[in-house]
């Protein structure tokens, strides 16, 4: 991956110029259609906009000193490597990337709820505190499934690099991981039914309790950015091998829009688990299928 | 109007975050704002969204007649909701302290302790009053920008249509 094209990905397509507004449709996407789910109307078409631009005119409490300066940089951070992840997804055919860029990605995307956990810690607030170790407890259930259903598709693949991984054929295992994928990923965006660690009204709003303004604005866009990179990482997994580009990045918003309303479904069919119910479904349930995904690659891998 | 604070009035007019508190209400007026964000009347339609940390919001939502003991806990909440902001007193004892006027345990009206810009009247008022009552405090926010002028006291009054259905 040259310079230009690495720039050209993190800057237009599918990187910020495309990923911001993508962010704002997809929170639009999720709202509305929980609302018409719940026989509402829901709120209009450009409502994470104004919800944007409103947080970015408010003002801030006074934050001094050197935790006020690591307060105000945490929403940053998580902005910036949700859209790193976002711009490394190999959405066209032929895009470049380079030998081990799953990694990165996977870091980029664990980045933000890392960001979410100290943040929640550093607001020195007691709900904030409770969210974050709310997040933190989840992290750990979620992160064993979503990394043992990504090794099992690098595995029987023997590669990370993740346009080989798109390119690939569509194995069972592949499904499975891509399966495993998605059910992880409502944990990861904190919706229903895994939507404990900015429980609204119970510990008022989590870790961002204490969050106003624009850095509370940085925090919607990376929570859409990570919607973004969520369902872009299924939808490239999922997606046909295709040459045209044209076609290739239609069928990469059309399938990250049906993984939005599956999970937005999810989201509005279901009420919040407890923490302990929900650490239990992952490492009860789900865990050994996980498992068992991982080492069926790695034998596969042997006989062939 | 400079093209950015003209967009920055109309985000401030479509996005009305609200946080409720309760100063001693009897929980009438509460059912109601909850009512008023469901699927009859969904408030979301005009961005509405309720807000569980003060931090976040641009309208303070209180109802109750402000017992001695709610004081300073609404203060305490006026005081963390960040500017530009606006206050609606809902229902009754706010406005008035309705049928608890001259208790020795209250501490009221709302007005005496916050600069109230809309006072939604009812006992407990209807669902589209609250709704028309915060259109009305999210009109007021973006005409006051971000200077933080005297209140703009408003009056919603119960529609007629709604109390017919």
């Amino acid at each position: 991956m040259t310079l230009l094209t690495a720039l050209a990905r993190l800057l237009i397509f599918p990187g910020l110029l495309f990923a911001v507004p993508a962010a704002w449709f997809f929170l639009w996407v999720e709202r509305k259609s929980v609302a018409l789910m719940q026989g509402r109307v829901g709120p209009p078409f450009m409502q994470p906009f104004w919800d944007f631009v409103k947080l970015l005119g408010k003002s801030t409490p006074p934050r001094t000193g050197i935790a006020g300066l690591i307060m105000r940089a945490w929403p940053l951070i998580a902005v910036s490597s949700a859209a790193g992840a976002v711009g490394l997804l190999p959405v066209l055919p032929a895009s470049g990337g380079f030998e081990g860029d799953l990694i990165l990605l996977l870091a980029l995307l664990e980045l933000p709820s890392i960001c979410i956990i100290a943040a929640g810690f550093s607001s020195r607030s007691i709900f904030g505190e409770i969210g974050s170790a709310r997040e933190a407890a989840l992290s750990v259930s979620y992160n064993i499934v979503f990394l043992l259903a990504i090794v099992s598709i690098a595995a029987s693949q023997h590669t990370f690099r993740l346009e080989a991984l798109a390119a690939a054929p569509n194995t069972p295992l592949h499904w499975l991981g891509v399966v495993a994928i998605l059910v992880c990923l409502p944990a990861k965006l904190h919706i229903n039914p895994f939507s404990l660690p900015n429980a609204e009204q119970e510990i008022y709003a989590g870790p961002m309790t204490e969050y106003a303004g624009p850095e509370l604005a940085m925090w919607e866009l990376s929570h859409g950015l990570e919607w973004v990179a969520g369902t872009g990482l299924v939808a490239t997994l999922a997606a046909p091998h295709l040459g045209s580009v044209w076609i290739a990045a239609l069928l990469f918003i059309a399938l990250s829009i049906i993984a939005v309303l599956l999970l937005s479904t999810l989201a509005a069919a279901t009420a919040r688990l407890a923490i302990d119910s929900s650490v239990r479904f992952y490492w009860q349930c789900t865990l050994i299928f996980a498992i068992l995904a991982v080492s069926s690659a790695i034998l596969v891998r042997f006989r062939s | 109007m400079k093209p950015l604070q003209r967009l920055m009035c109309a985000a401030r007019r479509r996005s009305p975050w609200l946080f409720h508190m309760n100063s001693g209400s009897c929980n009438g007026c509460d059912i109601e704002i909850v009512a008023a964000l469901s699927p009859r009347y969904d408030a979301e339609q005009l961005g509405v969204r309720l807000e569980g940390s003060p931090r976040h919001a641009d309208i303070l939502c209180v109802t109750g007649p402000v017992t001695r003991k709610a004081v300073g806990a609404v203060k305490t909440v006026y005081d963390q909701v960040l500017g530009p902001k606006a206050v609606i007193a809902i229902g009754s004892c706010p406005a008035t302290t309705n049928v608890f006027i001259d208790s020795r345990t209250l501490d009221g009206p709302l007005d005496k302790h916050l600069p109230v810009d809309v006072f939604v009247p009812g006992c407990p008022p209807r669902p589209d009053a609250i709704i028309a009552g915060v259109a009305k405090a999210a009109e007021i926010l973006a005409e006051r920008g971000n200077k933080s002028s005297e209140p703009i006291v408003t009056l919603v009054a119960e529609s007629n249509e709604g109390a017919q259905q």
